[in-house]
């Protein structure tokens, strides 16, 4: 069962005439666990823009099962089962950690449920079933602003697979957290993806964690894919040595 | 549970003193009455948006009790239910435009829509009576006429249990998802997309229910005032609103009130006497801004300033 959930054809854009996509290909398998390196500034973050809706291609598209979405908005994107963790933590810093994910369930509810109570057992046992997950149960009732950086992280994870997404576009999700916590984070999320069965395509800096956890390597590079494949292969790629892995 | 006894005492508080002294029923019911179009404010507040116009919701609401009056319907609850569901249109309308704007283009673009309200009601004089406004006769209540000093007792208790159903309704809409939403709309708006919760749905909903809460509170000041007139649309008066919003405090459904009343109170007696009443004011405002930033309502509600009541 291997047939192309994400792609994309050609895409294309630029701010002030650097090119940050400059007709770039992808695609990524249902079930697969697609990792996507590059030095700094290469346009990751901006292909993950792409896909989401964020930002408009000025040439290209995007398909989901198929089927354009590249005119969709991010919510729309979202609705139809794209969810995304960001590379900077996206967190409703004015509610308590429970809520973040609590409000990521909600978007499911219909009119009338989203005019009764929000903290509910039923909504709150389901979202720290995630929060025990993640090793943030503990801070369940804390208000999100007074996380420290490496669990704003992971509550911003928690908050995309509260969407239960058939795909999760992860940017640097273990940017942040300690080396020592590094692996004990991409075990859980293997974990929770695995488990879920959702698709995922990750940003990583981490060449250990890519070489571990990557099932392809996607290399990037100056707005395009410079190469991809295995990550025993790629790395052997003298020019990914020189591009990413040393620059790293 | 504590804050909901808390709000029960302070209204018992409010109509013991009420009715031991009936002098003060004009005044506590006014006060309501602009707490009520606080509250509304406040909800917008919520969500990090000041609207710089919000008295025309007011001034909507109390016009259209003094058309519908002039039209015969007299009774107290169909001009309140009627009045707000005017206003409530035209929030709905309004509403539908503003929430795309954010920040300075969202209060000024209230302020501007208020300003026509308020050129239109002073100069359609065949219609609206101009600058001289229109006068609201009294009401009746089922059917019944009552002498001065009843209505102001009936108004003034009637406000007392409308204080009560809008405080419930508006704090179960504060822990609602669509309330949360409201609160994260502040903090990121694109994190809530991205959970594909619609923001400007979340927005239009907040309006419209701010624009209803002050649609009611325009037409209890109708009533209880027995005049409109087009300052009650006036940029000076949304001022009022959100100085009312900020001094009583946004984090749960008391605050307008207690600021409401407690400006009411100042002014009453601060004019009687001297014009301190702007310093005393302006004093209050900057105890309340350095020292309780969730207003005064912070004083008696300690807890964190999430779930409201
Ligand atoms: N919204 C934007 N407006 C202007 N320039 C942008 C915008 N987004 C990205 N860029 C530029 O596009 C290029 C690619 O940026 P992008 O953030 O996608 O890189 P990245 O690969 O994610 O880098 P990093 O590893 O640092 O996260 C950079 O030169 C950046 O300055
Ligand atoms: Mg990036």
């Amino acid at each position: 069962m291997s047939k192309p959930l994400l792609k994309a054809e050609n895409l294309e854009i630029s701010f002030h005439g650097v090119k940050a996509a400059d007709g770039v290909n992808l695609e990524i398998n249902e079930g697969e666990f697609l990792a996507i390196i590059g030095p700094n500034g290469a346009g990751k973050t901006t292909l993950l823009n792409l896909c989401t809706g964020y930002l408009k291609p000025s040439a290209g598209h995007v398909y989901l099962d198929g089927k354009q979405i590249t005119h969709l908005s991010p919510r729309q994107i979202a609705k139809r089962g794209i969810a995304r963790a960001f590379q900077i933590p996206q967190l409703f810093t004015d509610h308590r950690v429970i809520d973040n994910v609590m409000l990521s369930n909600a978007a499911r509810l219909n009119l009338w449920q989203m005019l009764s109570p929000l903290d509910r057992p039923r909504y709150r046992d389901e979202a720290m079933e995630l929060l025990r997950m993640f090793n943030l149960a503990d801070h369940a009732n804390d208000l999100a602003s007074t996380l420290p950086e490496g669990r704003r992280k992971l509550l911003d994870i928690a908050v995309a697979l509260a969407l239960k997404p058939r795909l999760v576009l992860l940017d640097e999700p273990t940017s942040g957290v300690s080396a020592i916590e590094r692996f004990g984070l991409m075990e859980t999320l293997m974990t929770a993806l695995r488990q879920a069965k959702v698709t995922a395509l990750f940003v990583e800096h981490d060449m250990d964690v890519v070489r571990r956890y990557a099932e392809r390597v996607l290399v990037w590079n100056r707005g395009h894919v410079l190469t991809q494949g295995r990550p025993e292969e790629v790395f052997q790629d003298q020019r990914v040595i020189e591009t990413v892995v040393g620059a790293v | 549970m504590r804050m909901f006894l808390l709000g029960l005492a302070a209204l018992v508080i409010v109509a013991i003193a009420g009715i031991s002294a009936p002098w003060l029923q004009f005044l506590l019911s006014l006060a309501i009455a602009k707490g009520l179009a606080a509250l509304g404010v406040a909800i917008l507040l919520r969500a990090g948006l000041i609207s710089i116009g919000h008295a025309m919701f007011f001034a909507i609401g109390a016009y259209a009790t003094a058309f519908l009056t002039r039209n015969g319907i007299t009774d107290f609850v169909s001009l309140l239910i009627l009045s707000t569901l005017i206003a409530t249109a035209a929030g709905v309308v309004v509403g539908a435009f503003m929430v795309r704007y954010r920040a300075i283009f969202f209060a000024m673009l209230n302020l501007a829509v208020s300003m026509v309200l308020f050129s239109l009601l002073s100069k359609l004089y065949n219609i609206t009576g101009g600058t001289d406004g229109m006068r609201v006769a009294r009401a009746t209540f089922f059917g019944i006429a009552p002498g001065e000093q009843t209505f102001e007792l009936i108004v003034f208790l009637t406000s007392l249990v409308v204080v009560m159903l809008v405080g419930f309704a508006v704090s179960a809409y504060f822990r609602s998802p669509l309330g949360e939403a409201l609160k994260a709309v502040h903090t990121n708006e694109i994190r809530l997309e991205y959970i594909s919760i619609p923001v400007w749905g979340v927005l239009l909903v907040g309006y419209t229910i701010s624009a209803a809460l002050a649609g009611l509170g325009g037409s209890f000041a109708a009533m209880i005032i027995g005049h409109v007139l087009p300052e009650m649309a006036f940029w000076t008066e949304s001022g009022h609103l959100i100085l009312v919003a900020v001094l009583g405090g946004i984090g749960g459904v008391a605050g307008p009130f207690i600021g409401a009343i407690f400006l009411e109170l100042v002014h009453t007696f601060a004019a009687s006497f001297t014009d301190a009443w702007s310093m005393i004011v302006g004093a209050a405002l900057l105890f309340v801004i350095f020292f309780l930033p969730s207003g005064l309502y912070g004083l008696i509600n300690k807890k964190r300033g999430g779930s409201a009541v």
